[in-house]
């Protein structure tokens, strides 16, 4: 059992995830001669003050372009590196600073799938070696046992007939079939709670569906949590309960699904919508303007991070940072101008 | 036919073949489409369909180590397969010019943008002096979004998106009558990639050029191109307008692809997935080779490969539903 | 010939070699290197048998004949047979790099694989030690070691050891680097694997192909670096037959014309190092190409 530290009242019931300011900062490697000659140091701030709370049950998707914070919040949840400051609660229960042996039993109920089924799977490994091994790090099954369940969640991510597979290497294997073995290996310990880190970005778009529905029915089968984490908004709103959109460290904008796609209200995210590819040859598109480029995150703009490609910027949008404000029930954007 | 006698450029039967240490690879196979100016072609297909192999080809930078085995490349009434290396050079850049998938790699690292230009512009035209050709790459970067100050940066001072425009105004320095894009998007933000798109039709309309977007994404092929090639293990499956492709899709690929690609303005979609696996270009089935998994698989399929037919209107499909003229 | 004999036998016998010879070029290099390591390792072993007089026995003939019907690779200055001294004359050398061998492997590879998996200060101090020596000249540490050790196998062994731990220190140490930053390394961390596991479970097994060519490398460099160390007196005692020793006597002999006595013995040595070489060739073709897949 996790060790109960503390009880957040305000955490509702319904919450298995829920995340606190958190913040991840990466120092910025200098050069001899700048350690030298400068004092201060740089960091680059890829998660910057992010809060959210995942409901049991549902697929929370953060989405966003390269370089806001999404990937790094989903390896912070899964503890796969240290937070620079911020809570993150699990089931009600502070996990931030757990280690040890604590943190080994939590890792069986939190599981992670990464983006390149390339090179998520050990190439030296059989297949049934690797989907077993986590059983066998928390000695929860052996041999006989071991290769039963082995064989039963095969079948569950349809590598059939697992007997095959579970001899197989990966390369002997398609890209859609390895990710499928990746997600055998992450559901092995019945975790509740997956985050999926781009899991079909480099899949073939022909058997791409194939692996959403698949994590859906898993879902409904097990029981399941997912953070969705991707790029590809066109997936999101197929897949997504809620949806959180994210730019240089912070959430601009979070709701549900329909609202998002229906009634955007961040410049941001009106931007990214916009900027969606349709397959619709009549339709008459116009993107966005957006001026410039992506600041550096090491030098993010003071006041709203989002106002140096705003066209709606205006001069109290340099002053300070705006909050992340309901504008109706479970909607949320940070944007001071949000009414208009 | 008389309206191929005049088109931009003209591609016929052709077939690219690889050999590897474990066999023949066939990567295209019996391609054939007409470009017209000012068109955009989306050539669109997965891992294996010979999309890129295809794209090189008619550049005549393809494909190492393979061979081009059959078929005609014909540009503005020249037969370019039958070219000396040294014509096909010159015509490289000059008439038809190719924007590599990776603006990461595809710049030279030590030297600045401005010299990248000159390179360019006096391998083509040695009487143009440094300051011209500077002069010259100053007014391609504005037409790409780009501050013309920019010309003494190195490429790692750019971001990606910005390597990717400056990859598009190497590409039209010389006025091609066609560019060539390889997966011009796939690198880049989903807000970057509809601007170079945005970008490369509005260079097309200005300077009336030809364009061919290769890549895996049928949403951008279809929202942005007027004809599609839709390709599988190196066929072309089915060819027609993107409007035609939209409204009546034929092949059970094509079919299966508009099924499986969420599309954002539809209010509530059900995906399908296609069975099966990608095609194994070593081990290709017999008959069509699409058939292990195809909805719609008869026995004919199995055993015979269908042709490309031209099903009405200049529609074009290569599957055993169809007959010429019409839908069995 | 003989080896066209020997490799289709070979063949016969082991399916392994077969499927090698389909793997093109680095299939007949390994099984060319193969084969010569094997003679070259065979004769030593069954030269009691083979050898026409005892390598160490001195006079069986007249000293410094040139090669003749009688000794077929004439005799040295001892009027010993030059041809059962070759026959015979390779097991220091051999017993020499496989001992280094193995030292290395026993503390290079574990040291390589903590120091970069746990990186930090210890990482840095251990990168340090190495760096400096393999900043040193192979053969002149190798000299200076062996040369306070004193004589004998164990000696020559460690002597070159301790020369090439660094190697495969940096070898693995590149290697590992790379592969912990894997998605698949991350996986097993996340399933909460210990770290102990995560190197010998998912690092190790994927830094072999390296560990191995490299000491295939090591192996030929060491029946070289052994020939130098006897040839300057820092081997084993005269009596035991020794390539490595025939060669600093033969040098000495070379002036009054007797080339005989240097060069069978120096081919010998060439011959080895060269097949353990074409191994090391063949394998690193082999495993590098599908490494890159």
């Amino acid at each position: 059992m996790l060790p109960i530290q503390r009880r957040e009242k305000t955490v509702s019931q319904n919450d298995i995830l829920k995340v606190e300011d958190l913040k991840k900062y990466f120092p910025v490697e200098k050069s001899f001669l700048e350690k030298m000659l400068t004092r201060s140091r740089s960091y680059v701030k890829a998660v910057d003050n992010v809060s959210f709370s995942v409901r049991k049950g549902e697929v929370f998707t953060l989405a966003g372009e390269s370089g806001c914070g999404k990937t790094t919040t989903g390896r912070l949840i899964v503890r796969l590196i240290p937070p620079t400051s911020g809570k993150i609660f699990f089931e009600n229960v502070e996990i931030t600073a757990l280690k040890g042996e604590a943190l080994r039993v939590l890792k069986r109920r939190i599981q992670i799938i990464f983006q390149d089924p390339y090179a998520s799977l050990n190439p030296r490994m059989k297949i049934g070696d690797a989907v077993g091994h986590p059983l066998e790090i928390h000695g929860l099954a052996r041999n006989e046992e071991k290769r039963k369940r082995v064989l039963q969640i095969l079948e569950h991510v349809g590598l059939t007939p697992s007997e095959k597979f579970v001899d197989l290497y990966p390369h002997q294997l398609s890209g859609g079939q390895r990710q499928r073995a990746a997600m055998a290996r992450s559901l092995v310990l019945q975790p509740e709670f997956i985050v999926a880190d781009e899991p079909v970005s480099m899949i073939d778009v022909s058997l791409r569906t194939a692996i959403i529905d698949l994590m859906l029915n898993l879902r409904k089968e097990f029981g399941l949590t997912y953070l969705f984490i991707t790029h590809d908004l066109a997936i999101a709103k197929y897949i997504s309960d809620r949806i959180a959109i994210m730019y240089l460290g912070k959430i601009v904008e979070l709701g549900d699904k329909q609202t998002i796609f229906s009634n955007p209200m961040h410049p941001y995210t009106q931007a990214l919508l916009s900027a969606i590819p349709v397959p619709n040859p009549e339709r008459k598109r116009k993107t966005a303007e957006l001026i410039g480029d992506v600041p550096s995150a090491i030098n993010i703009p003071p006041g709203c991070r989002f106002r140096t490609r705003c066209e709606y910027a205006e001069e109290a949008c340099k002053e300070k940072e705006p909050e992340l404000i309901p504008v109706s029930p479970d909607h949320y954007v940070a944007c001071d101008l949000a009414e208009k | 036919m008389d309206p191929m006698a005049q088109s931009l450029i003209t591609v016929d039967a052709l077939s690219v073949e690889y050999w590897t240490r474990k066999g023949k690879i066939r990567a295209v196979e019996d391609v054939s489409f007409a470009l017209e100016k000012a068109e955009t072609l989306g050539v669109v297909g997965e891992s294996g369909s010979g999309k890129s192999t295809l794209g090189l080809s008619l550049i005549g930078l393809g494909p190492f180590p393979g061979r081009i085995v059959k078929g005609k490349i014909t540009l503005k009434g020249k037969e370019i397969l039958k070219l000396r290396k040294e014509d096909m050079r010159n015509l490289r850049g000059k008439e038809i010019c190719y924007v590599f998938q990776d603006p990461m790699t595809s710049l030279n690292p030590v030297k600045k943008i401005g010299p990248h230009f000159v390179e360019l512009i006096r391998t083509h035209d040695p009487k143009v002096t440094e300051e011209e050709a500077l002069k010259r790459a100053k007014k391609l970067l504005k037409d790409v979004g780009i501050q013309p100050e920019r010309i003494n940066d190195y490429p790692h001072q750019l971001s990606g998106g910005m390597r990717q425009r400056v990859m598009i105004a190497l590409a039209i320095t010389l006025n091609p009558s066609i560019v060539v894009a390889d997966e011009p998007t796939t690198a880049l933000d989903v807000i970057v990639q509809a601007k170079i798109l945005d970008l490369l039709n509005v260079l097309r309309d200005a300077y009336g050029m030809a364009l061919i977007l290769i890549t895996h994404d049928l949403s951008i092929v279809l929202e942005r191109s007027d004809e599609i090639l839709v390709m599988y293990a190196g066929h072309v499956v089915e060819h027609s307008s993107s409007k035609d492709i939209y409204s009546n899709p034929q092949h059970p690929y094509t079919k299966g692809l508009l099924k499986s690609i969420p599309n954002i303005e539809l209010a509530e979609q059900k995906l399908e997935a296609i069975a099966g696996s990608p095609p194994d270009l070593l081990n290709l089935p017999r008959g069509c080779r699409f058939w292990p998994r195809c909805y719609y698989v008869m026995e004919r399929c199995r055993q015979e490969a269908p042709p490309l037919m031209n099903t009405g209107a200049e529609h074009f499909t290569r599957c055993f539903l169809y007959k010429e003229g019409k839908k069995l | 010939m003989k080896s066209k004999i020997k490799r289709s036998m070979l063949s016969k016998i082991l399916p392994g070699l077969v499927s090698l010879e389909k793997r093109g070029l680095a299939g007949w290099l390994i099984i060319f290197g193969a084969i010569l390591v094997g003679i070259i390792v065979a004769m030593n072993l069954i030269s009691p048998w083979i050898a026409p007089y005892n390598p160490s026995a001195i006079n069986v003939g007249q000293p410094l004949l040139p090669p003749n019907s009688q000794f077929r690779f004439g005799t040295n200055d001892l009027g010993q047979d030059v041809l059962s001294r070759v026959l015979s004359g390779g097991g220091i050398m051999l017993q020499v790099s496989i001992l280094s061998v193995i030292v290395c492997l026993v503390v290079g590879v574990p040291l390589g694989l903590s120091s970069s998996y746990a990186g930090g200060v210890i990482d840095r101090v251990f990168c340090l030690i190495m760096d400096s020596i393999y900043a040193f000249p192979g053969l002149v540490l190798a000299i200076a070691i062996a040369a306070m050790l004193g004589r004998g196998v164990t000696n020559m062994a460690l002597s070159i050891a301790v020369v090439y731990i660094p190697s495969y220190f940096r070898v693995i140490r590149s290697q590992v680097l790379s592969i912990k930053e894997m998605p698949y390394v991350e996986a097993a961390n996340a399933a909460g694997s210990r770290s102990r596991t995560v190197l010998l479970r998912y690092i190790l097994p994927n830094v072999v192909p390296s560990i191995v060519i490299v000491a295939t490398v090591n192996f030929a460099d060491a029946i070289l670096t052994a020939a130098g160390l006897t040839f300057i007196g820092l081997g084993v005692s005269v009596d035991i037959p020794d390539w490595g020793w025939d060669l600093t006597n033969g040098q000495r002999l070379l002036p009054s014309g007797a080339w005989w006595v240097i060069a069978y013995p120096g081919l010998m040595i060439i011959l080895l190092a060269l097949g353990f070489t074409l191994i090391g060739e063949g394998l690193s073709e082999l495993l590098n190409p599908r490494l890159e897949q």
